[in-house]
Parts: structure tokens; C-alpha cells; sequence
């Protein structure tokens, strides 16, 4: 079912683009690294792809960040838009394990997600993003691939804790409660 | 007849769950009937509509039991896409049944779907735009539409289909009393003009019964408990034992002893045959009375000439005065778009006045922070999913005090004392997402009170419930406000809500305070009514047709006699 | 209610350019991407920004529509150019082959005629790009979007996924006001003082609520489109899809063909720089 494009897949998609579109105006600051900031949108994004799976993921990734840096921003530097759909398809790749709409997403989900939202950070900012930087804009290769790291451990802070909290959230409202006892 | 739709035995019991929501339905609907589908929440009628529209078992699956033919056919036999182009469905949330850009293309979607051609396309979205009133919005955006021109955006939208059937899930939910009457208007003439099959489900019988019904279809715990004409249900007691709010008329006649027949026409109150039952209603006015509430005259809040606009051309608000006494419970009423909403972000001070200001016991609020406000003045939100974000009862309700920098035993008294009052203790190591709609509200309720406000504020604090849980939240809210004698303002367009719990409605239209009285005054002065959107009650009308001299002093004085009936726990308990 | 902070946003006018299909538009806008992203040829590049400059005074833009987000690129632009300097300060003399110092800055940091020349492209090419994404987004109709990606050959569900994120966007934002509203109201805030897990945590207090809500409009919006019968053929048609007239087609063509001309007059030596300025002009290296 996760790898059918379906019409819940479809309203997926749209809805958590414009959510990664909205929420590109939150922004919070690293503070010891001047104009750096986390952007809690990478860390829907990771939730989004492994809830839904990886072409919900890579079209969340893709679309949403090509549109709301057009929108907020006012430009589209693809160069830094495919490396977000990689993220969005490769944390999707492994939606099945996470189990989050099953209630299952346990500790052992936890560390897979988070094993695999940081390869797939890896992939995206210090090899994708940076290839792509030298190859259309010809910048010198250690200025994009410091770069390159600094987004790809922002993003793993961001996606490690905030993507981590949203999947354990919602695999919480997922589950049935017959444990439940009332107390006095 | 025709039999367009006909469930015999049919179960149905979701994949995910141990009993059936559907028992034994036994259920033949032909053409060209009008039958309304009314029961509690959980009852099991939305799953009946999904049957009857095809979500049931295409898209939710189970197991059924039984039979179930749409035009004679096995549904299961049908898809859901060749139920759809006999069966439209309405749906309750007008935005999340909107799913284009503008309102021609939104009508247009099942054409686009269906690969019909461009110019045929724009031809039928004209003639259908037409059919409900809307033609004038075509290239309009969703954002720019009311909630009940969004409700006739999605009426076109599976009209288009040259549907035999039009299924409405709660057409009246989100919409306020005069929009609501004139969306029950608009089908009844859709439905003779254009010779439909039309089924509602709604809970809210006394203005679904606005226009006439065929047949009326009660069901109870997944059963139909009865299927018979408006009149004789409303003779019966079904209604009350199945949590089902009778029209308010209907109860007055039976308070004052009448025994109502099918003969004396029940359906409306305009055409209801009062001979046999005008002089026990009269008797009955002299037995009731009305004490006076003592309610303290200090002013805890005040508003003085504010104005307000978003874009500095068109006032949302324009030279607002109020004021509001220590211990009030009030209602601030008025049609969608009057400034109800925009008035409390005001106060909460989400936005700031252009003029005009804001006092609480009697300084001026302006220089204070929307956290420093929050302290005194709480808001509910009207989506209680709007305002949880802790995953766990006690942090949720912890969540202000935490944020304030108090200590964790003093946060340990205090929320375990709120949600003491709250009567959601016993939950309170559970995670809010166990928790009904109902009990989430009072969640949010708690999490406000516990940082001990002087005022709270709410949002439509009933909006989408049904009776029950109206009953429930309301009861509530009366409880705390009587123990507490906390001033309580509620957002509304529920005017039952207004009329039964509140001692005073301010009612705004186009940014003005149009009235500010008693409710009982304000549903029973016809020309503030049409102009605020509002309903007058069919209380005034009976009153009037019994011909009482002053009949805003019966409302008043029946509200009054049930609001304490049911405080003697006589009438639900 | 009204006021969605959005930036860009198109507006209804009536110009040659607005004229213009989404479809035409789109492809105006693709082809000229990949030219300004190929090309670092600097004759190219000034025609190119003559040529959407003029654009774009023919789309009647006013400035006060792209101000604030003109002021924001050309922040960006000066820290990205500084960047490159500092990281690099030669970067130029390796493309082009040569090194001619102007003066000593400080350190190991010299200022060269090369480096200028190569970061003034860069600088170029950020402009040749700006531009047109201002023209498509000020210019064309929302609506239009989905129905012209669907032409180009993307999948009818992937357009749609796109329509529907620009129809929810404004519905998002309401609600995101709404909540960050109520949640100040109950002291969560994003202070700068507090630890940067702390801050994390403080944003789950808005988020939380923004994304586990719309997660619930997933399956009403579902039900709404299965329900009239979205996905039932392989193929769609689209309401405001526009006919393509003959403005249409020229500009589809001269698109096109600027972008392969570009683009074969950018590599027809083999570098896709501009090397003839420095070989004949400038002293040999030192």
C-alpha cells in the first residue's frame, strides 16, 4: 500500500507541502554560528517521508522546498532543491520499519529512523547539494562542501529531535489505549 | 416507488474493530423521497452515509453481513466511482470538501476527472453555479467565501454529476441559524425543482424540520430505533430517551402538559394547530416565574470606541463598547464575519486596536504581552486539536504554569486540583489522543483554568457537538461558573447555547454592537434577528400564537424554568 | 483571516505577459533555469538580463510587489560573494588560467583581476535567474500551475498534489496564526535565551498541534476527491487549462531556441567561461 501513489498518497503530498511551505517561516537560531538557523520544515519532512513513504517524501522535499523559497525568497536554486527530495526519498525508502501509523514506532524505530535520516542527510547536503553547487555555479569546492556540512548537521539536530518527537507523537494518537486504567 | 437504495439486513462491522457499527439495517429509500437521518454521535449514521455513498467498503474496509442495492444493484458489485455518479455527497467540512483553487474549478472536479472537454465543462459549471446561487463567485478563492457559500460551492461540485441522490452529512454544523435555514431552503427547492432523492443527516432536528421531510430515520447504538413521519416522532418520547434535542416548542407544549397528536400538525410551528393547547400554555406562564440573579455590579472588563481593521480599509470593528460585570457568563453573538473572533484576539491582544481601548478592572491592558494577558484573560480555542501539544493529560494541563517558571510541586497541586474540577483526574496519566472530542475540550478548559484567569474567553465552545455532549460541555461550564463565579464569555452563533446558559448577549453585526440584552430579548426582536443573522426562537412564536402580551417574558421565564428543571437533574438525568 | 505573509503572490493584471499561457510561461521559466544554471559565459549572461529585464517591465510588475524579497537576494548574494572570497580567494585564477594581483589585502589574501571577473558572473548569473522567477511568480494564475506541469508530462497526481498545496497553504497559515496565538497566550515563546534543545523543544508546542490537525485533513480531503471520482482515468482534463494562441507558440519556440543557442555559443570552445577577455587583453602572469 505505502508504494501505491493512491489518493491519500496524492492529498499527502499536497498537504505536507504546504505545510513545509508554511512552516519555512519558523526558523530557529543556532546562535553560536552567525545567519544559521535550524528550520523545523527538514524535520516534517523526515516525518512526512517516513510516515507515507518515499514519493510523498521526495515530493514533499521537492516542491515544497522549490516553492517556498520561490514564495518567501523569491528564488529556486535547484542545486539545494533535489538535495531535499533525496532526503524525503531515502528516509521513505525505509517508511515500512517505522511502523508510525501501526502505534510501533519503539525504540528500535527510533534509532532506525534516525540511522537513516542521517545517512540520508549525509547523502543530500555533503554530496548532492555541493556536486551540484561546483557543477551549475562553479563554486570553489571547499566553500560549498563546508556548507554542505553545516546544513547536513543542522538538519540532523533539527530532524534528530524535532522529526524524532513528531513520529513518536503521532504513532502515539495512532495507538489504542485498552491499557488504560482510570485512577483515583 | 422506486426503490433507489435498499439495505436489507445489513451489518457492517470496520476492520479495526471488535463489534459492528451497523446492525440489521432494514432500510428502503425510493425515489424522489426527502428523509432525514438523524441520531446521537457514535450512533452510527456517518457509517450509514458512507455505506449509502460508497466509502463504506471502497475506501473503509470490513465486514458486512446482509444486502445492500443502490438502482437494484449489489453495491459491492458497483465501484465507488459508479456509486458517485448516482449518489453526491455533501460533506460536513465545507474547506476539506474544496479542493481547487477557485470555485469554477471546484465545481468543475468531477468533469475534470471524467476527461470531459473544456467548453462542455464551462457550460454545465454555469448552468449548475446558477442552480445554487453562486455564479457570481466563479474565479473567487475558498478564502474568500463564507462557510455557507463554500457549503453551496460543494452542493454545485456533485451536482454537476446530474446526481440522482444528494446525501448532506451535517449540513447545518458550521454555518450560523439564518445561513443554516436558508441552506435547509435551498435543498428543499433544489429537491423539487430538479426532481432529486435527498437524505440529510443532522442532529439538530428542529432546524432541519425547517422545510418538510418525508420520513425521519432515528437510529440509536446502530440500530434504526424508528422510521416513521416527522409527526408521529414528535409525538412520541424517542426523541428525548435517544439524546435527541426535541424542538424547543415541542417541549414547552409537553412542560405545560399538552399531549400533542399527529393531528395537530407538530412539523412547524407556524402551521402547528394550537387550539386544544393555547390555554394550558397560558396556565402555564402563570405558573412560572423568574427569580433575580444577583450578579455583582463591579466591571471587570471594559472596551471603549475600539476600532479595528486588517488592511486599514475596511473596519472589521468600528467604535465598540462594552462592558462586563465580575461573574457574568455572556454570549457575543452575531453571523460568521461579524468580528466576534477578531474582538476576542483583541482582548487576548493577538492583534492590536487601531483605536479605542481595553480595560481590565479598570487599567489599560494595551502595554501588556499576549503572555502577560494570558494570565488573566484565557482563550479557548474552538479546535481543541488546535491547542494540545503535549502528548500526556497532566503536561498539557501543566503546560502554562511550566512555561510561567512555577515549581513543580506548586504545578503538581494546582493542575491536580484543576483537573479535580475538570472531573478528568482519574485520566490524568493518560495521553490526550484517548480522549472523546468532549473530554479534549474540557482538557483545553482545564489548561486555561489552571492558571487561575479572571475571564475566560470560548470560542463556540459547543461547535459540531451533539446534543449530549452539548449537554455535557455546557453543564460543565455552568458548574464552574457557579462554584467559582468566574467570568465566562462565550463566542457563539448556537443560539440555543445563548438563550439556555447566558444572562446577556452582545450581539455584533458588520463590526457594530447591534444589541446588548437579555437573550431572551434579543431571539425575540424580529428586526435585529434578520439583520444579526440570527434565528428568533419558536418559543416567541408559540408564545405569540397563544397570544400572550409580552412574549419575551415567556421565553425568559421557560428558559428559566428549564434551566432549573434540569438543575434537578428531571429532565437528562 | 486575510493577510497571509506570503511574499511573492500573484496578481491579476492584464499585460502581454500575463497574456501568456502557464504553459508558456513554465516553459519560458524551465528552459530559462537550465540555460542560466549551463551557461557562465558573460555575454550570455548580459544578454540574458537584458533581455528578462525588459521582461519584466513588460509584465507591469510594480517594485513594491518583489521589494522586500529583492532587498533579501541581494543580502544573500553579498554574504554568498564574500563567502566564495574568503574560502577562495583564487578560485578565478584557476578558471581562468591566469593570475593578475591588483593589491595585497591582508594575510595570504591578494585581490586579483580574475577573482573580480569571476565572482561579477556569479553575480551575473544570480540576476539573469531573478527575474523570471519574479515574472512567472507575479504573472501567472495559480490555477493554471497544475494543468500546465500535467502538459509537460508530469503525472496528474503529482500536479495535483501541487494544486492542493497552493490551495491548503492560506488555510495552513490561518491555522499556524491561530495556534502560535493561543500558545503565546499560555507563555510558549521562542525566547533567544534558552538552550537550543529547549528552543527546539518550545517550536514542538506550535508544530505539534499545526501538523497532527492537518494530518486529520488527509482522509476528509481523500474521501471529498474519491468521491468525485478523481483518479478514475488514466488521463484528466483541467478546467483552467488555456488554449495556446499564437503568442503562445512564438515565445514556446523562442524559448526554446534561445536556450539551445545559449547554450552551443556558451560551449562552442569547449569552457563554458568566458575566457577572451583575459588572453589577449591582460599582461601574461607575473
Amino acid at each position: 500500500m505505502k508504494n501505491r501513489f493512491g489518493i491519500r498518497e496524492v492529498v499527502a503530498a499536497g498537504i505536507g507541502t504546504a505545510l513545509f511551505v508554511a512552516l519555512t517561516e519558523i526558523q530557529i537560531p543556532l546562535g553560536f554560528v552567525p545567519n544559521t538557523a535550524l528550520q523545523p520544515r527538514v524535520a516534517l519532512l523526515g516525518f512526512m517521508a517516513a510516515v507515507f513513504g518515499p514519493v510523498v517524501g521526495g515530493i514533499v522535499g521537492f516542491i515544497g522546498h522549490a516553492l517556498g523559497d520561490a514564495l518567501f525568497y523569491g528564488g529556486v536554486w535547484w542545486s539545494w532543491v533535489i538535495p531535499e527530495a533525496v532526503v524525503g526519498i531515502v528516509i521513505g525508502i525505509f517508511a515500512k520499519k517505522f511502523a508510525i501509523k501501526e502505534g510501533d514506532f519503539n525504540k528500535k524505530a527510533i534509532i532506525t529512523f534516525n540511522v537513516v535520516q542521517v545517512i540520508a542527510h549525509a547523502a543530500a547536503w555533503i554530496v548532492v547539494a555541493p556536486v551540484l553547487d561546483i557543477l551549475i555555479y562553479a563554486e570553489p569546492a571547499d566553500k560549498v562542501f563546508v556548507q554542505g556540512f553545516f546544513a547536513f548537521l543542522g538538519n540532523i539536530i533539527i530532524t534528530g529531535i524535532l522529526g524524532s518527537l513528531l513520529c513518536y507523537g503521532y504513532s502515539m494518537i495512532g495507538a489504542r489505549s485498552n491499557s488504560l486504567k482510570k485512577e483515583d | 416507488m422506486e426503490s433507489l437504495i435498499e439495505f436489507s439486513d445489513f451489518t457492517f462491522k470496520y476492520r479495526s474493530q471488535t463489534e459492528p457499527t451497523l446492525y440489521d439495517i432494514n432500510l428502503k429509500i425510493n425515489r424522489g423521497e426527502k428523509i432525514l437521518i438523524i441520531g446521537p454521535s457514535g450512533s452510527g449514521k456517518s457509517t450509514l452515509a458512507h455505506c449509502i455513498n460508497g466509502l463504506v467498503p471502497f475506501s473503509y474496509s470490513g465486514e458486512t453481513k446482509g444486502d445492500l442495492k443502490i438502482k437494484g444493484k449489489d453495491h459491492k458489485k458497483l465501484g465507488i466511482f459508479d456509486i458517485s455518479k448516482v449518489v453526491g455527497t455533501v460533506l460536513q467540512d465545507s474547506d476539506g470538501q474544496f479542493v481547487a483553487l477557485t470555485v469554477a474549478e471546484d465545481i468543475a472536479f468531477a468533469l475534470e476527472n471524467d476527461i470531459v472537454v473544456q467548453s462542455e465543462m464551462r457550460e454545465r459549471v454555469k448552468k449548475v453555479a446558477g442552480q445554487v446561487e453562486i455564479e457570481d463567485f466563479l474565479s473567487q478563492s475558498p478564502t474568500e467565501l463564507s462557510g455557507g457559500q463554500k457549503q453551496r460551492v460543494s452542493m454545485a461540485g456533485v451536482m454537476i454529476d446530474d446526481v440522482e441522490v444528494l446525501l448532506f452529512d451535517e449540513p447545518l454544523a458550521n454555518l450560523d441559524p439564518s445561513t443554516g435555514k436558508r441552506a435547509i431552503a435551498l435543498i428543499d427547492d433544489l429537491k423539487k425543482q430538479e426532481d432529486k432523492t435527498v437524505i440529510i443527516i443532522e442532529h439538530r432536528l428542529e432546524d432541519a424540520l425547517y422545510k418538510d421531510v418525508d420520513r425521519i430515520i432515528l437510529i440509536s447504538e446502530g440500530r434504526i430505533v424508528s422510521d416513521t413521519a416527522p409527526a408521529e416522532l414528535l409525538c412520541s418520547d424517542m426523541l428525548i430517551r435517544n439524546g435527541i434535542r426535541e424542538p424547543l416548542y415541542i417541549t414547552a407544549l409537553k412542560h405545560a402538559g399538552c399531549v400533542i397528536t399527529e393531528e395537530d400538525h407538530p412539523e412547524h410551528i407556524e402551521t402547528m394547530d394550537l387550539s386544544d393547547h393555547a390555554h394550558k400554555v397560558r396556565d402555564f406562564y402563570k405558573t412560572i416565574g423568574r427569580k433575580n440573579d444577583n450578579i455583582s455590579t463591579e466591571t471587570i472588563l471594559e472596551v471603549k470606541d475600539l476600532s479595528f481593521s486588517y488592511d486599514n480599509e475596511k473596519p472589521v470593528l468600528k467604535d465598540i463598547n462594552i462592558a462586563v460585570r465580575k461573574g457574568e457568563m455572556i454570549a457575543i453573538v452575531g453571523k460568521n464575519g461579524a468580528g466576534k473572533s477578531t474582538l476576542a484576539s483583541l482582548i487576548c491582544g493577538f492583534n492590536s486596536p487601531d483605536k479605542g481601548s481595553i480595560l481590565l478592572n479598570g487599567s489599560d491592558i494595551s502595554p501588556l504581552s499576549i503572555k502577560e494577558r494570558g494570565e488573566k484573560i484565557g482563550l479557548v480555542m474552538q479546535n481543541p486539536n488546535h491547542m494540545m501539544s503535549k502528548p500526556m493529560i497532566f503536561d498539557e494541563t501543566a503546560l502554562g504554569l511550566r512555561t510561567r517558571g512555577v515549581s513543580e510541586e506548586e504545578i503538581k497541586e494546582r493542575v491536580n486540583k484543576t483537573l479535580k474540577i475538570c472531573g478528568l483526574y482519574p485520566f490524568r496519566n493518560w495521553p490526550v489522543s484517548a480522549l472523546s472530542y468532549g473530554q479534549k475540550k474540557r482538557v483545553t478548559i482545564a489548561s486555561i483554568l489552571v492558571m487561575d484567569p479572571e475571564i475566560i474567553i470560548l470560542d463556540e465552545p459547543t461547535a459540531g457537538q451533539d446534543y449530549r455532549h452539548y449537554t455535557e460541555i455546557m453543564e460543565f461550564l455552568k458548574g464552574l461558573h457557579e462554584e467559582s463565579g468566574i467570568t465566562i464569555i462565550m463566542i457563539t452563533h448556537d443560539m440555543h447555547l445563548m438563550l439556555e446558559y447566558t444572562d446577556r448577549a452582545i450581539v455584533l453585526a458588520d463590526g457594530r454592537v447591534l444589541m446588548d440584552a437579555a437573550p431572551s430579548r434579543v431571539l425575540t426582536d424580529e428586526e435585529i434577528a434578520e439583520r444579526a443573522y440570527l434565528k428568533k426562537t419558536s418559543l416567541y412564536d408559540l408564545a405569540l400564537k397563544c397570544d400572550m402580551k409580552d412574549p419575551s417574558d415567556f421565553v425568559e421565564k421557560f428558559i428559566y424554568f428549564e434551566r432549573s428543571e434540569r438543575a434537578r437533574g428531571d429532565l437528562y438525568g | 483571516m486575510a493577510d497571509h505573509s506570503r511574499l511573492l503572490s500573484y496578481e491579476k493584471k492584464d499585460s502581454p505577459i500575463h497574456r501568456l499561457s502557464g504553459f508558456t510561461k513554465l516553459v519560458f521559466f524551465l528552459s530559462w533555469s537550465v540555460t542560466s544554471m549551463l551557461t557562465y559565459d558573460t555575454i550570455v549572461l548580459i544578454i540574458m538580463i537584458v533581455l528578462s529585464t525588459v521582461m519584466y517591465a513588460v509584465s507591469r510588475t510594480k517594485w513594491s510587489q518583489v521589494a522586500t524579497v529583492f532587498k533579501f537576494i541581494l543580502l544573500f548574494l553579498s554574504i554568498n560573494i564574500l563567502a566564495i572570497f574568503f574560502f577562495s580567494p583564487y578560485q578565478g585564477c584557476d578558471i581562468y588560467g591566469q593570475k593578475t594581483v591588483i593589491c595585497h589585502l591582508f594575510g595570504s589574501y591578494y585581490l586579483t583581476v580574475e577573482q573580480l571577473f569571476y565572482e561579477f558572473n556569479i553575480i551575473l548569473k544570480y540576476f539573469t535567474f531573478v527575474p523570471a522567477v519574479f515574472i512567472f511568480l507575479v504573472t501567472t494564475d495559480p490555477s493554471e500551475l497544475a494543468a500546465s506541469l500535467n502538459r509537460i508530462g508530469v503525472s496528474y497526481n503529482i500536479c495535483y498534489s501541487l494544486a492542493l498545496a497552493l490551495r491548503y497553504i492560506p488555510d495552513v497559515q490561518d491555522n499556524f496564526r491561530n495556534i502560535k496565538n493561543s500558545g503565546q497566550a499560555r507563555g510558549i515563546e521562542m525566547s533567544k535565551k534558552a538552550s537550543l534543545i529547549n528552543r527546539i523543544k518550545e517550536t514542538t508546542g506550535i508544530i505539534f498541534p499545526l501538523v497532527f490537525s492537518s494530518m486529520d485533513r488527509i482522509e476528509t480531503i481523500s474521501n471529498a476527491m474519491e468521491l468525485r471520482g478523481f483518479g478514475k482515468h488514466k488521463k484528466r482534463t483541467w478546467y483552467s487549462e488555456r488554449k495556446l494562441l499564437k503568442e503562445d507558440i512564438l515565445m514556446i519556440c523562442a524559448s526554446l531556441l534561445f536556450c539551445v543557442c545559449a547554450i552551443i555559443y556558451t560551449y562552442h570552445d569547449g569552457s563554458r567561461f568566458y575566457n577572451d577577455v583575459f588572453a589577449p587583453y591582460f599582461m601574461a602572469p607575473r
